[in-house]
């Protein structure tokens, strides 16, 4: 025991003063060991891989008929049309197949590293998806309509794009949106009811005005009264099924002509990109609705990441007090965007009736809220990710009616079909995407001087 | 620029944080406010910043009075403050952090990323606050997470920068840095506020010192006083700043660890073959630099994180795969390093946070059911008897402030019969008349025949409480040194250097 230390003098904080001499600036590094998976994660990876290559070769490769798949690729009013082709039936299924395998074995193998493994994820989807194609056309009756089959999914995608930008818009700000259903299902209504009074682009703006006010709604009690928002959504849904249900009832029932027919937007051709075979058709021919899809996704994209708004839209969402204390107003900025979310929910309800069918029905919207949020979530609360899983469940819709039409070597259950999207969902999240990160600050009111 | 508070006084509910403070900081002065824990300089602080409304007085810049809505407000009035919590946002790079909420913009709202980062590079030279403007604040030390925090404040342009405690998370070459940082400031005419519990640092760089107690200015101190006379002043009581205690009588080994490795999931090695033993009766300090492993060891033992290899045993018996619950139920006091994060429930009154781990256990309650006025009786035993400073045991922990919530922590794990402590950072933000105390309660813990593993980063805790010290540095316990080692022994092995003696051994 050191005499020194129980010496009496109270002035030991300066006697021991203990600098310690090192340059300055130096930097205390821990070493690293070469950055690689764990090896259980990289073999259970390519072990999933080669699974899905077996089934392939195996499953689709034994049961496919005999004939060569042909394929359309016009959609409907294609304007340039390309011709059909077709490719060899079980030999490209089983090369597709052993692609895959090969991409599953080289995973074993080496590791891909992750940045690779999300392509190498993308190409076995893929590949399988052509092998499952070609596996559909071998019965050799019909041509697959592949290009009515991506206008269908480009389709049904749309309100589920819009639903999920409506849920980015106020999840990455932190107030976490389950009430896209309900924000739809009201712009469904109002898109229906102003449509058939006063023209569609009139219903239009309707549906997103509504949408706007049933955002506000969620807005109020989300940011100014801090109820719990995952319940909050609930009730909101619940309100906005009552009452466009006994709106519904009480006009559209009896009064169809003058309360719910609203014509339907037609498709408009933008000249010369609309030319461009395939491609043109696809995308440069479709309604109003489809075109303020596309704006809204990139306008969201560059402005997240490019604008001041976008900055601090994702650190009030991550850390709101940090924002706070440099002077952002949290509370108006979190109003803004859920608002603007609720008027995007609402134009993806108004995709359902003026953009589609061209009439409102109770609960049309079905779930597509939920998926849209699934998206979001499976996107992981990135506006290109959301977009890539909207046309993903979009797809699956579509290729579920597709295959319905076509006659399949094997007959496929559409119950089975119908599950086949949330299946590879589960998968996917799990084994590709890694670990999903919500927003910090998603779904924590946010009190001053707490 | 001259900044006055006058007569300021924060009143949360009935009760005063602050009361009628009156403080005045010249242009160009390094002014430290020194108090114990809860005496209200924070609060203060966020007053002075526009986080909190006064109830009473008036902030005064440059002769005429102010009225702050929000720091946006403070800040174009030349106002700038780190925080004793950072508040930075993880996702987001360091230029992005700096310009937040006051953008570069070109047309249209969109962001001028060149000029954050020119304006983060010149800043970063120009007073040696060295960081990348591109790397994601998550990523980054806190030491440098704070360069981060400073450069916010100077990118626009702060005349008065508040220091909350800036150097309680930083190691000792980080705190030299920062000294030499805040002297080019001052060079440069900028006022600062500095919050420290080190009265070495205190004493070292401020102009002027006020000192606070229970929301009151109780009086001015200059740099030249002693230690002594400073903490008494805080404290109201005459604080012995020296560790009284007896050579160890060192029993039975309690805590055995043997080759122990943790390796992260990035495959990264944290902890590098640890072997130690522990005795009943003494104090083992892990002394070294922040983010050498020392957290993983000590959550290694408690069962927090599992090892990649070796055995840890406790009385012989092994635990290396026990949970948790498990280790700590055989008599395991565990201090971590940090107490809001791992240590505190924020939301739980103090109450609950003091018996967190023995809820389920007499007196306070068995397998159903507790026993409130068992819990509450503990409560006010455990505040008393560590000086919590609190409105009431049913406060939320997250109100109290920075060293209180450490107390708290504290108080749980040592007032239970223990074999083994493992604390870290047990003063970390404490004050010096409670660092007395803790200080006397862990070598009290040890006279009663405890092992205790202490693991600090401040050299001066580590020899005045330990019996043994072992220096870690990128995972390994690199030499042992007796606590009667200089001060420059020991910052060789912390920065790594194997003195040439040993390495030829
Ligand atoms: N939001 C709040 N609500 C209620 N009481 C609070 C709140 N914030 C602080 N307090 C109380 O005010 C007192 C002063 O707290 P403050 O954080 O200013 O102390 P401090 O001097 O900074 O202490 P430390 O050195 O421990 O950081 C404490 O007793 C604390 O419990
Ligand atoms: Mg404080």
């Amino acid at each position: 025991m050191s005499p020194e230390l129980n010496n009496d003098s109270t002035d030991v904080v300066d006697s021991s003063v203990a600098t310690v001499e090192v340059a300055p600036g130096k930097v205390v590094e821990q070493h690293v060991v070469e950055l690689k998976q764990t090896t259980a994660r990289r073999v259970g990876t390519g072990a999933a891989i080669i699974l899905v290559g077996l089934i392939t070769a195996l499953v689709l490769g034994m049961s496919a008929g005999s004939q060569s798949a042909s394929f359309d690729l016009n959609g409907s009013d294609p304007g340039i049309t390309v011709p059909k082709f077709s490719l060899p039936g079980v030999g490209l299924i089983v090369a597709c197949g052993i692609v895959i395998i090969l991409l599953g074995v080289a995973q074993i193998v080496r590791g891909f590293s992750k940045s690779t493994l999300r392509w190498v994820g993308i190409a076995t989807g893929l590949l399988f998806l052509v092998a499952f194609l070609t596996w559909a056309g071998t019965e050799g009756k019909q041509a697959v309509q592949i290009g009515s089959l991506l206008q269908q999914t480009l389709f049904l995608a749309t309100p589920l794009i819009l639903g999920s930008m409506a849920g980015l818009m106020c999840e990455k700000t932190g107030v976490i949106n389950v009430a896209i259903e309900g924000q739809m299902l009201f712009g469904a209504f109002a898109g229906a009811l102003f449509g058939t009074i006063a023209g569609s682009y009139f219903g239009l703006i309707a549906a997103v005005v509504v949408g706007c006010l049933a955002g506000s709604l969620l807005a109020v009690f989300a940011i100014k009264f801090t109820v719990n928002q995952v319940i909050l959504g609930v009730v909101i849904n619940a309100f906005a099924l009552g009452l466009t249900g006994y709106l519904y009832d009480a006009m559209m029932a009896n009064d169809a002509t003058s309360t719910n027919q609203p014509d339907v937007f037609s498709p408009i051709k933008i000249p010369v990109l609309g030319d461009i075979p395939v491609v043109g058709s696809l995308l440069f021919n479709q309604t109003i609705i489809t075109y303020l899809m596309y704006l809204i996704v990139i306008v969201i994209d560059v402005m997240l990441l490019r604008s001041r708004w976008g900055l601090r839209t994702r650190a009030v969402g991550e850390h709101p007090k940090a924002a706070d204390t440099v002077g952002i107003n949290v509370l108006r900025l979190r109003y803004r965007n859920v608002i603007i979310g609720g008027g995007i929910a609402g134009l993806a309800g108004a995709a359902l009736t003026i953009g589609s069918v061209g009439q409102f029905n109770k609960n049309m919207t079905s779930g597509q809220g939920f998926i849209a949020l699934a998206a979001l979530i499976f996107g992981r609360w990135t506006p290109r990710g959301a977009l890539g899983a909207a046309l993903f469940f979009g797809f699956a819709s579509a290729l579920q009616t597709a295959l319905s039409l076509l006659a399949t070597p094997v007959k496929i259950d559409s119950n089975l079909l119908q599950m086949l999207p949330y299946l590879a969902t589960i998968f996917a999240v799990a084994g590709l995407v890694g670990r999903v990160r919500a927003p910090a600050a998603d779904g924590e009111p946010y009190v001053k001087g707490d | 620029m001259k900044l006055e508070l006058r007569g300021i006084t924060k009143m949360f509910g009935s009760f005063t944080a602050n009361d009628h403070i009156d403080l005045v900081v010249e242009p160009g002065q390094i002014h430290a406010l020194l108090g114990e824990n809860g005496a209200g300089k924070s609060t203060l602080m966020n007053v002075l910043y526009g986080l909190y409304e006064p109830t009473e007085g008036e902030i005064v810049v440059d002769g005429e009075a102010q009225k702050f809505n929000g720091p946006g407000d403070a800040m174009r009035a030349g106002i700038g403050m780190v925080h004793q919590h950072f508040m930075l946002v993880p996702v987001l790079s360091v230029a992005e952090n700096v310009m937040l909420g006051d953008e570069y913009t070109r047309s249209a709202g969109m962001l001028d990323q060149k000029k954050a980062r020119d304006v983060v590079s010149r800043l970063s030279k120009d007073y040696h606050l060295e960081v990348n403007p591109d790397v994601l604040v998550e990523d980054l030390p806190v030491g440098i997470q704070q360069r981060v925090e400073i450069l916010k404040a100077l990118a626009r342009h702060a005349k008065v920068l508040i220091l909350d405690e800036p150097t309680a998370v930083l190691t000792p070459q980080e705190t030299d840095h920062l000294m030499d940082v805040m002297r080019s400031l001052k060079a440069d005419g900028t006022s600062i506020v500095f919050i420290s519990h080190k009265l070495r640092e205190v004493r070292a760089i401020a102009d002027t010192i006020t000192v606070i107690r229970r929301g009151k200015v109780v009086g001015q101190a200059e740099p030249t006083a002693s230690p002594a006379e400073l903490a008494a002043m805080m404290v109201g009581r005459p604080v012995q700043l020296k560790v009284d205690k007896e050579p160890a009588d060192a029993g039975e080994v309690v805590l055995g660890i043997d080759g122990l490795s943790v390796t992260a999931p990035t495959g990264q090695v944290l902890v590098d073959d640890v072997s130690l033993d522990v005795r009943g009766g003494e104090i083992y300090a892990i002394a070294g630099v922040q983010g050498n492993g020392q957290s993983e060891l000590t959550e290694a033992i408690v069962g927090l994180i599992e090892p990649s290899a070796g055995r840890i045993t406790l009385e012989g018996a092994d635990v290396t795969d026990e949970t948790t619950d498990k280790i700590l139920g055989r008599g395991v006091g565990y201090v971590p390093e940090d107490r809001m994060h791992d240590g505190l429930v924020g939301g739980f009154s103090i109450a609950e946070n003091l018996v967190l781990d023995t809820y389920d256990e007499a007196p306070f309650g068995n397998a159903i059911s507790l026993n409130l006025s068992a819990i509450s009786r503990n409560a006010s035993e455990r505040i008393d008897e560590f000086d919590v400073r609190t409105q009431s045991a049913e406060s939320a922990a997250s109100t109290l402030s920075g060293g209180n919530q450490q107390k708290v922590v504290l108080a749980r794990e040592m007032s239970r019969p223990l074999r083994l402590l493992v604390v870290s950072q047990p003063t970390r933000g404490v004050d010096v008349g409670s660092q007395e105390f803790v200080h006397k309660r862990i070598v009290e813990e040890r006279d009663r025949g405890t092992a205790v593993l202490l693991v600090s980063t401040e050299l001066d805790e580590v020899i005045a409480l330990a019996d043994r010290v072992g220096v870690m540095y990128g995972g390994k316990i690199i030499g042992e040194l007796p606590p009667t080692a200089t001060a420059e022994e020991f910052g060789l092995l912390m920065a790594g250097q194997i003195s040439d003696t040993k390495e030829s051994a």
